[in-house]
This record gives structure tokens, C-alpha cells and sequence, in this order.
């Protein structure tokens, strides 16, 4: 993790150790990395905001049991994720009214 | 010949796509550039494609790309077209009592059973029905969790009309004369406002009278348990919690025993007591839903509960004369129903058309009679037409709300410029003193 990461890196706690910490980064921005690219302006904002709050809600789990269970349950959900992008992508319709208005992809 | 050519290259070229379980961060990009890829491959750009011919065989395997109908476009694409031919923005969605969207884990859980496992789950001879039970199964479990039942009470249906028609009938067929049943809806549809559910409950059982619950509209959104709550009867519908339309179950209580008398009678599935063929991809999406709601429960109700503030506040700070229907103190956040004096409710519906919004429930939609639940409560009948309910939901965001609330304060000053209504009330006239004359 270099000078080139950006977003907040108090999240993840530092007594976990070194490998655990890259992977919950990696897993944490490939999530987001992928959520912005869902089409739907509805799925695009909850995933993106839902993914930063939860990794800030758990950023004081200490148990390292119970850390790698949130792992596997994040990389579920970045399959869920991937695929639901892709069939949003050929489906897609549209964009909403307020699309025009704010930033593309906050 | 030379599009079936084309094609094989493709494929051959790609490479194989990961499954639903593949974790490796890469190949994710590499999935989206196989389809552009295979596009790429099939039709050159600028190809000069003759009008589709569904006989001819040469076109057969580009007639999969060739699902452009509402443009004569000669590039292709893979892509469904929208209903819609012209190209136009959509408007915002503020109407989640009607119905909601589909959260994508939901249709994640349900695709497989509409693609690979299409088992009948009554099939007892074979692997593809004992997946599909094993599916069915397991959806009732993650229903019953939801409302702390046991997965034996949970009977699948096609929505919660027809479980309350279940419920309901239980009572026609009762053979006692002093049996009686209580029928409540736990949260209210069209105002938002919640029943006292767990002290109906306590009264119900205590002078031994059946409790049925219509709790589609609560169900997943606020904690129901229905031992702590002694319900006996309890509708669910699908498609208000983020799950897939055409489904629903009601919970029938075991101990003590309810008895309710089948609607539709057939094979005997489903305890002989809703017969028919359990819809697997269906009943699975119900399942996801109420996981994922036991899940987001509590964070989804701390986010709905600071966006309907913030839609209240606003527009009650800038519009004077604005009436919220149903007690405050019980309510569901995320329904809001308001009445704003001296404007029609349906002109301003109308005006607000890059907001998809409702003036009483969608069931009664089509006609013109106030809102039975507005009159039950004892709203004026001229504040009752003015009422529009705002929906928000599990992905309504802060931006959908602030525009919401704009374009409403705006059109709501406009429409009230145009009333003389609304003069006369700025003149300091009581209209209730007003007597109208009759021609």
C-alpha cells in the first residue's frame, strides 16, 4: 500500500496482521472499483455506500475468526457484485433524471 | 457462412468464463471484454447486413445479435431493447408501497433455478427435483427465521392477497358460532401508521380469538416475532420486500393448531393446503429477500428514518398549510403521506412527472373516491384529494429526496398561484363560512 491509495485508511485496524490487512484493502477497493460500474443509479449508489459502511462498521473487529468470516462474505458478494453488473450492463435502460445533474459515478 | 465462421473464431478465442464462485479479481475484466470480443468478431464494424431473414440458416447464429427492433441500425448488439423506442430520462422511483425493485442478491439466489435447476421440486425420482426441494426448503427456513416462526408454518403462495383470502376463508368454514377471527394490517400502506400488534395479540389470546396479520408492507422493515406478538396468521408478499413479484406465503401458527381451509385444491402440495406446483425461482428470490432484510433491517431503518426526515422538514419549512396524515408517534418512516391544502392531489401528481409517486394505494388507483383510509381517520374530504404519498426504500438516495422535494415545493406554490381557493384564504376569508349557492 503506497502513496497512490486513496480513500480512508483508518478502516482497517493495524494490530491485524500484514498480509490479513493487504487483502481486506484489496477486497475493499475491488469492491467499490466494481459497484461503479453497475448501470442502474439506484444499485450503483447503495453498493457503493453500503460497502463503505460496512467496512467502517467493522473496523474495530479484533477476532481474527470472525475477520476472516467477514472476508469470505465480502468476496461472496463481490461474485454477486460482478455478475449483477454484467446483467445490468446488457440490460440496461435509460439513465434517471438526476443523472445528468450530479457527478457521473461518486 | 461467413457470420458462422466468424462466430466459431470467437469462441474459440475466448476464454473459458469463471463460474459464480471464481474470487480471482481479474477475471472479472476479462468476462466483460469476452462480450465485447464476441461482438467485435461476429460483425465487423459497417458490415452491410441484409434485413434479418428468421428462415434462412446462415443467419441463425447472428440473428442472436440481431435484437436491434426499434432502430435499422446495421451494427448489431447483444443488448435487450427497452420497451420504449425514443430515448428519454427516467423519472426518480418515490413509490416503494406499490412495489419494489429487486435487490440484485436477490436475483443473483434466483437465476440459477431459472437457468441450470429447473426441477420440478415435487420430482422425487431425481437429482433435479431434489435440488429444487433442497432450494424450496431452504427458502422457508430463511422466511420462518424472519419472523421467528418454524419453517413447517410457512405455506408458499402466489402473494399476500391470496394468503389473506386463505386466512379470511377460515372463518367461513368455522362450524362454531362463537369463533372469531381479528384481521389487522401491521403496518398501513397508504399512511404508514403501525398497529399495536403484540397488544392485539395478547387480546386475542387471552379470550381465544384467531389473530391474522397482513404484514406485507412490514415484514422485514421492522422486527415481528410471532410468538412474542401471538399471532396466529401472518400474510407475507414478495414483491414489497425486494423480492420477486407473484409470491408470497403465510405463516400458520402449529402450536396451538390454526385450521384453514385450502383455496385451491390439486395435487395436495404444500400440506394439502395450497395445492399447485411450488414456483422454485420464485420462492427462492422470497427467501433471499427476507435474508438479506433480516440482514439490513436495522441499517436500512436508521437510513429511511433520516431521509423522511429530511423530506418532512423541508418541505414543511417551506410550504405553510401542509397536513401529515396518520399519528407520528406510530409510524413506518418510510411511508409519508401529506396533504397539502388547496391543491388538487392529482394535478400535482401530474405535475410532478419526472417523480414516480401515488395519491392513495395502487389497488384503488383507478378510482376517483378519496381514500377510504384518509376518511377512516377523519381527514377533511378536500385535504384527503390533496394527499400524496412519498415512498422511500432501501435504495432511495439523498439526492432522489432533495429533488423530490423541490420540484414539490415548486409546483406546490404554482398550483396554489392558480387556486382562488387559496386567494381567499390569503384575503383572510374562512372558506367553511362561505355558503356556496346552488344554479
Amino acid at each position: 500500500s503506497g502513496p497512490s491509495r486513496r480513500g480512508p485508511i483508518y478502516f482497517f485496524p493495524s494490530k491485524m496482521a500484514a498480509s490479513s490487512r493487504a487483502q481486506v484493502l484489496d477486497l475493499y477497493r475491488a469492491m467499490l472499483r466494481e459497484s461503479k460500474h453497475f448501470s442502474a443509479y439506484n444499485y450503483r449508489t447503495y453498493a457503493v455506500r453500503r460497502i463503505r459502511d460496512a467496512f467502517r462498521e467493522n473496523k474495530n473487529v479484533k477476532d481474527p475468526v470472525e475477520i476472516q468470516a467477514l472476508v469470505n462474505k465480502a468476496k461472496r458478494d463481490l461474485g454477486i457484485i460482478r455478475r449483477q453488473v454484467l446483467i445490468g450492463q446488457m440490460y440496461s435502460t435509460d439513465k434517471l433524471i438526476i443523472e445528468n445533474q450530479e457527478k457521473p459515478r461518486t | 457462412m461467413l457470420l458462422r465462421t466468424a462466430w466459431r473464431r470467437a469462441a474459440a478465442a475466448v476464454p473459458v468464463a469463471p463460474g459464480p464462485n471464481s474470487t480471482a479479481p481479474t477475471r472479472g475484466l476479462r468476462l466483460r471484454g469476452t462480450l465485447r470480443a464476441l461482438l467485435a468478431a461476429t460483425v465487423p464494424a459497417g458490415a452491410d447486413l441484409p434485413p434479418w431473414r428468421g428462415d434462412a440458416p446462415e443467419y441463425y447464429t447472428a440473428s442472436l445479435f440481431l435484437v436491434d427492433h426499434a432502430t435499422q441500425s446495421d451494427v448489431p448488439s447483444a443488448t435487450a431493447t427497452p420497451p420504449q423506442a425514443e430515448s428519454e430520462l427516467r423519472p426518480l422511483y418515490m413509490d416503494v408501497q406499490a412495489t419494489t425493485p429487486l435487490d440484485p442478491r436477490v436475483l443473483d439466489a434466483m437465476i440459477p433455478y431459472l437457468v441450470n435447476y429447473y426441477g420440478n421440486p415435487h420430482s422425487r425420482t431425481h437429482a433435479y427435483g431434489w435440488e429444487s426441494e433442497a432450494a424450496m426448503e431452504h427458502a422457508r427456513q430463511q422466511v420462518a427465521s424472519l419472523i421467528g416462526a418454524d419453517p413447517r408454518e410457512i405455506i408458499f403462495t402466489s402473494g399476500a392477497t391470496e394468503s389473506n383470502n386463505i386466512a379470511i376463508k377460515e372463518l367461513e368454514s368455522a362450524i362454531q358460532p362463537d369463533t372469531s377471527l381479528v384481521s389487522v394490517m401491521t403496518v398501513n400502506n397508504e399512511i404508514g401508521v403501525k398497529q399495536p400488534i403484540a397488544e392485539i395479540g395478547r387480546i386475542c389470546s387471552s379470550r381465544k380469538v384467531y389473530f391474522h396479520t397482513d404484514a406485507a408492507q412490514a415484514v422485514g422493515k421492522i422486527p415481528l416475532d410471532v410468538n412474542d406478538m401471538k399471532i396466529d396468521l401472518m400474510s407475507i408478499s414478495g414483491h414489497k420486500i425486494y423480492g420477486p413479484k407473484g409470491v408470497g406465503a403465510i405463516y400458520i401458527r402449529r402450536r396451538p393448531r390454526v385450521r384453514v381451509e385450502a383455496l385451491q385444491s390439486g395435487g395436495g402440495q404444500e400440506r394439502g393446503m395450497r395445492s399447485g406446483t411450488v414456483p422454485t425461482p420464485l420462492v427462492v428470490g422470497l427467501g433471499a429477500a427476507c435474508e438479506v432484510a433480516q440482514q439490513e433491517m436495522e441499517y436500512d431503518h436508521k437510513r429511511i428514518s433520516k431521509l423522511a426526515e429530511r423530506l418532512t422538514q423541508k418541505i414543511m419549512k417551506s410550504l405553510p398549510d401542509v397536513v401529515m396524515n396518520g399519528d407520528p408517534e406510530h409510524h413506518y418512516p418510510g411511508c409519508i403521506n401529506l396533504s397539502f391544502a388547496y391543491v388538487e392531489g392529482e394535478s400535482l401528481l401530474m405535475a410532478l412527472k419526472d417523480v414516480a409517486l401515488s395519491s392513495g394505494s395502487a389497488c384503488t388507483s383507478a378510482s376517483l373516491e378519496p381514500s377510504y383510509v384518509l376518511r377512516a381517520i377523519g381527514t377533511d374530504e378536500d385535504l384527503a384529494h390533496s394527499s400524496i404519498r412519498f415512498g422511500i426504500g432501501r435504495f432511495t438516495t439523498e439526492e432522489e429526496v432533495d429533488y423530490t422535494v423541490e420540484k414539490c415545493i415548486h409546483h406546490v406554490k404554482r398550483l396554489r398561484e392558480m387556486s382562488p381557493l387559496w386567494e381567499m384564504v390569503q384575503d383572510g376569508i374562512d372558506l367553511k363560512s362561505i355558503k356556496w349557492t346552488q344554479h
